[in-house]
């Protein structure tokens, strides 16, 4: 079930007015009721694997809290008469026991997510090199259907038993309330990926919905329908047009489909995230922000830190850290730094830590090679731009262009667009068409084909740009705005008609311009393969 | 305590370590940073800083970082 339908409209309101019917002890109990009737809309066959989830890192988080506790009652009990080597090797003994069902629930579970999302990718690599080995042999293609949020939730769960193992909270003794984590319904289409440790106090609370809550909710519900079906759902046909037509649409149109590619990915995706923080608020349960501004960054890395918040951050919490100060990168680099010198030595974490990130950020986000080289592209373009840090501040302290205004534009701009020209290979799907595309820029450079109408053979109307462009001027807006603070608690400050004045505009513009029908659905096209 | 005040010092010369306790929460150190300050303390202490000490309460000042290495060194 989509964000943008009527159906979900009336299931949010008939999970609304049932939560606020019970008493508080069964609210969390409906919501996960609800989280798994919201999942059976997307196949009922689909709640094993999501059930599995669950069930297993459940039952793996319960035998690390019970070693942790029977750990930590040995050694108080055996305080005095253990020495400082005893400890030691007790405590390894125990941390190895534990790791052993760490590792046994994560190869089941980005096994089972492994499987159903990378198996036809492994299926047409095998074909591809039977072919150029000249055999006639093809394997067939598995087709799995990806279970709704299979990559979220994965990746929400296993943040979640890895905290456990870390002993950062105990392990959650209600194999239910576990569930609810994992299912959660507002944050299984794009996320975001929560920590349990900060959602717990009011997933389970079932606290009372409150006029502001249900306010702030509503209102941020309001204004993620408005950029998904006014401006990304709209532009989305432009895209579309441009990136099946490479044909006939090249040079400057490849520009077009990069700028227009990168608003609606945006006003998608941070809609979609607002729908769901909205729904979330709306119960008094605080999702963590997932963008911050990114089209405000200066360089890819402050871009990274801004854009999809949640997946980044567990990739360098869960991934990142843990592989780049893991004992083997420390042998490694301690062996480069004799043996080649301090200069490698001290990077040699980072970057092949970096590496193995983003060629799984890459993969994540698609069973194809566009996206590892995508993923790879980010990687480099950051480790360069760090390694070029001392020469920026040099050309700084001599132009001391610092933080004038033009300087930061020009940063602010370039960042926009190096990340437009890397998403491109998100839009192509293929390395070979994207490069392909990118060369016409230079090659069949045809500015004037846009002042001779060029806009208007996108598969948009007149209409649709009076339209876009001023919702496009008023996200600009909104997010000029939100540098000082909330922007709801800054409307909510103005009188009363304006406040509702702004609200209903944005309804009725949601109602009246919101791009309806078929083709104009965005999130199948974005996030079909999540 | 000086020597990680000075390994800090090698990464953000025109930072004042000694007072500042939003290392983290003001991203004044970024994750490549702390990867870095690991490594050169794990050295320094004769230490193993594990991913589950990278929280930002135990990076946010030059206090906090060496209360860290003080605790692990009698682990």
């Amino acid at each position: 079930m989509l964000f943008t339908t009527s159906r979900f409209i009336f299931f949010l309101l008939g999970v609304i007015l049932i939560y606020q019917l019970l008493p508080q002890k069964f609210r969390w109990i409906w919501l996960l009721l609800a989280s798994y009737i919201f999942y059976c809309f997307s196949g009922i066959k689909h709640l094993i694997y999501i059930t599995v989830t669950s069930l297993s890192t459940y039952l793996a988080s319960i035998m690390l809290d019970k070693l942790q506790k029977e750990q930590a009652s040995y050694l108080k009990e055996n305080k005095e008469s253990l020495s400082r080597e005893e400890r030691k090797a007790y405590k390894a003994a125990m941390k190895s026991r534990q790791r052993r069902w760490l590792v046994l629930c994560m190869l089941l579970n980005f096994g089972i997510l492994a499987v159903l999302k990378y198996t036809d990718f492994m299926i047409a690599n095998i074909n591809g090199i039977l072919d150029i080995a000249g055999s006639k042999r093809q394997l067939a293609f598995m087709n799995f259907v990806l279970p709704l949020g299979i990559s979220f939730y994965t990746f929400q769960t296993m943040g979640y038993l890895i905290d456990v193992y870390r002993e950062k909270y105990p392990a959650e003794k209600n194999p239910f309330k576990l569930a609810l984590f994992t299912s959660f319904f507002p944050q299984l289409i794009q996320g975001p990926i929560n920590r349990f440790d900060e959602l717990k106090e009011s997933l389970f609370a079932g606290r009372k919905l409150t006029i502001n809550n249900v306010s702030f909710g509503t209102q941020r519900i309001l204004w993620g329908f408005f950029k998904k079906l006014v401006i990304a759902d709209r532009l989305l046909v432009a895209v579309s047009t441009i990136i099946h037509n490479t044909d006939e649409y090249q040079g400057v149109y490849v520009l077009v489909g990069m700028f227009f590619y990168a608003i609606t990915l945006y006003a998608d995706f941070t809609g979609g995230i607002d729908i769901a923080i909205g729904v979330a608020e709306i119960f008094g349960i605080p999702f963590r922000e997932n963008f911050e501004r990114p089209f405000f960054s200066k360089s890819i890395a402050e871009y990274w830190r801004r854009w999809h918040i949640s997946l980044s951050s567990w990739f360098r919490d869960y991934m990142f850290y843990p592989i780049s100060v893991s004992k083997p990168m420390l042998d490694l680099s301690k062996f480069c730094r004799k043996h080649v010198g301090d200069w490698l030595g001290k990077r040699i974490p980072i970057y092949l830590a970096s590496i193995i990130v983003w060629f799984t950020t890459g993969i994540w986000h698609g069973a194809a090679w566009n996206f590892v080289v995508w993923g790879l592209l980010n990687c480099l373009v950051i480790l360069v731009s760090q390694e070029c840090t001392p020469l920026y501040e040099k050309f700084h302290n001599r132009l001391k262009v610092g933080n004038s205004f033009w300087y930061r534009m020009f940063q602010v701009l370039r960042t926009f667009w190096l990340m437009s020209f890397l998403r491109t290979l998100d839009c192509y799907q293929n390395v070979g068409l994207t490069f392909k595309m990118y060369s016409t820029i230079i090659t069949r450079f045809n500015l004037m084909e846009l002042f001779r109408g060029g806009l208007m053979k996108l598969g948009l109307t007149r209409y649709d740009y009076i339209v876009l462009v001023p919702a496009v001027c008023l996200l600009l807006l909104v997010s000029l705005t939100g540098r000082k603070g909330s922007v709801r608690k800054q409307l909510s400050a103005k009188p009363v008609m304006v406040r509702y004045l702004v609200y209903f505009a944005i309804f009725l513009a949601v109602l009246i311009l919101g791009a309806y029908g078929v083709g104009y659905d965005s999130s199948q096209f974005i996030y079909s393969r999540f | 305590m000086e020597t990680v005040l000075e390994i800090l010092r090698g990464l953000h010369p025109e930072i004042d370590f000694e007072s500042c306790d939003s290392l983290v929460d003001d991203k004044i150190i970024d994750s490549f940073d702390i990867v870095s300050i690991i490594s050169d303390l794990n050295d320094e202490f004769d230490i193993t800083i594990p991913a589950e000490e990278i929280v930002p309460e135990n990076f946010n000042s030059a206090k906090a970082i060496y209360a860290m290495v003080e605790r692990l060194m009698e682990e």
